[in-house]
C-alpha cells in the first residue's frame, strides 16, 4: 500500500514536469494542444473512492494551473472529470467485473474498452476547459475546433504511451 | 443533527465535488480582475525556474536568430542615437532641466521564461520582479513592438498579460491619419489584432502604420503595434473594421522590455481630480 502511493506520488510529479516543460511547448497548429496529464487520473486503480479521486484531480489540476497561469481552470476542468471517471467505470464495467488491484489500461481490458472508458472523458474535460478559457461561446465553431484537435493530439499521445510502456498488471 | 451528518456523510463524494468546483470559479474570478498580485501562477519562484529551464533548452536552438535580431536593433538604435546627437549639435536644442521630464520612461530589459499562443488569454512570464522595480500596470514592449502590460509580479519573476490577451487593450493611433482606436485582440490568429473604434468618417488604408497613441500613460507614445492589413466598412457600421499585422512574432518572443513610467502617478492623480471636478 505505501509502495503503490510512492509510485502514485512519483507518477504524478513526472505528468507535471512532463506536461510543463514538455507538452505546455507542443502545440500543433497553434490550436491543437496535448493534456496528458489527464492519464494519471484516467489510470488510477479501480478501488480508488469518488473522493479521493476528486481531491487528487484538484490537487494535479491546480499544479498545471500555477505553470499555465490559469489559475482554476484545468483544476475546474480535472474535477468534473475525476468526478465522473468513477461513474462512468461502473457504467462500462465489463462481464465479470474489475480485478481489485488492477488498474484500467489496454493492457488489462483491452482497446476497445480503454476507448469507450477514454474518449468521453478527455472530452468532457477538453470541453470545459476550452470553454472556461474562452469565457463564453462567443467564438464556438473555433473553440470546438481546438478542442477536437486537442482531444485527437491527447489521445494519440496517451495511446502511444500505453504501447510503448510495458503496463505492470498489478502496483 | 445526527441524520443531516449522515445524509452529508453519505452524499461526501459529492459535497467535495461541489466544495471544490466552487473553489475554481472563486479562483477563476478573482485571477480575472485586472492586475492583482496573485501568488498562485507562474511567478512562483519554482514554477518560474522549471519554465526557465524548459525556455533555456529551447532558446539554445534558436541562438543565432536571436542574436541577429538584437544585433540588428543595436545598429537601429545607434543610427538614432547618431541622429539625434546631430541634431542636438546643429540646431542647439534647449537642454531639459526637470529629471523627472528627462527619464520619463525608464527601460528595464528582462528575459522571457514562458510564453504562450494558442489559448485567448495568453500569459508571459519573465525573469525580472519586485526587486528589480517591476508593478503591476507597466507596460512591455520588444525590439519589434508592443508585447503586453503587467499583471502580478513576485519577488523575482512577473507575469504579463500578453497583447494576444482578449481582454487587453491598447489604445492606438493610426500614424499616417492621426485617427485613434483601441487594438484588441480577436482570439483567432496570432499573427493578426483588430483595432477598433475608428470612426466612419475616417480613411485608413492598407499598409498604414499603426502606434501607440501614449493616452492611457502606460505606454510611451509612439510604440509600433504593426501596419493595417485590411480595412473593411460594411454598410451601417459606425466603425471600421480593421486586421492589423503585429510587428511582434508572439511565437518568437525572447528578450522584452518593462516601461517604467515615471509621471503615471503624477498623470493620473491629476485626471483623476479634473474627472471628479467635472462630475
Amino acid at each position: 500500500m505505501i509502495r503503490s502511493g510512492l509510485v502514485h506520488i512519483v507518477l504524478f510529479l513526472v505528468y507535471v514536469f512532463v506536461q510543463a516543460m514538455l507538452l505546455k511547448n507542443l502545440v500543433l497548429f497553434n490550436s491543437a494542444f496535448c493534456f496528458l496529464y489527464v492519464v494519471f487520473i484516467l489510470s488510477l486503480p479501480f478501488e480508488f473512492s469518488t473522493t479521493l479521486t476528486i481531491l487528487v484531480g484538484f490537487l494535479l489540476g491546480f499544479t498545471i494551473d500555477i505553470f499555465y497561469s490559469s489559475i482554476g481552470m484545468h483544476a475546474f476542468a480535472t474535477v468534473l472529470m475525476s468526478y465522473l471517471r468513477n461513474h462512468w467505470l461502473s457504467v462500462i464495467t465489463p462481464q465479470g467485473g474489475y480485478d481489485t488491484g488492477n488498474t484500467p489500461t489496454i493492457a488489462t481490458n483491452g482497446i476497445q474498452w480503454f476507448l469507450v472508458y477514454t474518449i468521453p472523458l478527455v472530452f468532457i474535460h477538453h470541453f470545459v476547459l476550452f470553454f472556461l478559457e474562452a469565457s463564453g461561446f462567443d467564438m464556438f465553431w473555433f473553440t470546438m475546433l481546438k478542442i477536437m484537435g486537442s482531444l485527437l493530439f491527447t489521445m494519440i499521445v496517451i495511446i502511444f504511451l500505453q504501447l510503448l510502456v510495458p503496463q505492470r498488471r498489478k502496483i | 443533527m445526527e441524520r443531516l451528518l449522515k445524509f452529508i456523510y453519505e452524499y461526501r463524494a459529492f459535497f467535495t465535488f461541489l466544495f471544490l468546483e466552487l473553489t475554481c470559479i472563486w479562483l477563476i474570478v478573482e485571477n480575472n480582475r485586472f492586475q492583482s498580485s496573485t501568488y498562485f501562477n507562474s511567478s512562483n519562484r519554482m514554477a518560474a525556474n522549471v519554465l526557465g529551464f524548459s525556455q533555456g533548452v529551447r532558446e539554445y536552438f534558436s541562438l543565432r536568430t536571436i542574436n541577429r535580431d538584437l544585433a540588428e536593433e543595436n545598429a537601429i538604435l545607434r543610427t538614432a542615437l547618431e541622429q539625434r546627437n546631430q541634431r542636438i549639435f546643429a540646431d542647439q536644442v534647449p537642454e531639459i532641466k526637470d529629471p523627472l521630464m528627462k527619464n520619463k520612461f525608464e527601460f528595464i530589459d528582462a528575459k522571457v521564461f514562458s510564453n504562450s499562443t494558442g489559448f485567448y488569454k495568453n500569459y508571459i512570464t519573465v525573469d525580472k520582479g519586485k526587486s528589480d522595480g517591476i508593478e503591476p500596470g507597466m507596460a512591455a514592449i520588444s525590439s519589434m513592438g508592443v508585447v503586453g502590460k503587467v499583471k502580478s509580479v513576485s519577488d523575482h519573476f512577473a507575469v504579463l498579460i500578453s497583447l494576444l490577451h482578449t481582454d487587453e487593450m491598447v489604445s492606438c493611433i493610426v500614424k499616417q491619419k492621426d485617427y485613434f482606436g483601441t487594438a484588441q485582440w480577436d482570439g483567432s490568429d496570432m499573427r493578426f489584432t483588430s483595432l477598433r473604434y475608428i470612426p466612419r468618417h475616417a480613411n485608413p488604408s492598407v499598409g498604414d502604420t499603426v502606434l501607440t497613441s501614449g493616452y492611457n500613460s502606460i505606454f510611451p507614445t509612439g510604440v509600433l503595434v504593426g501596419v493595417i492589413h485590411s480595412a473593411n466598412l460594411s454598410g451601417e457600421a459606425p466603425f471600421w473594421d480593421i486586421r492589423v499585422e503585429l510587428a511582434q512574432d508572439f511565437s518568437k518572443l525572447s528578450f522584452v522590455e518593462l516601461v517604467k513610467s515615471n509621471l503615471k502617478n503624477e498623470r493620473d492623480s491629476l485626471e483623476r481630480v479634473t474627472i471628479s471636478e467635472i462630475r
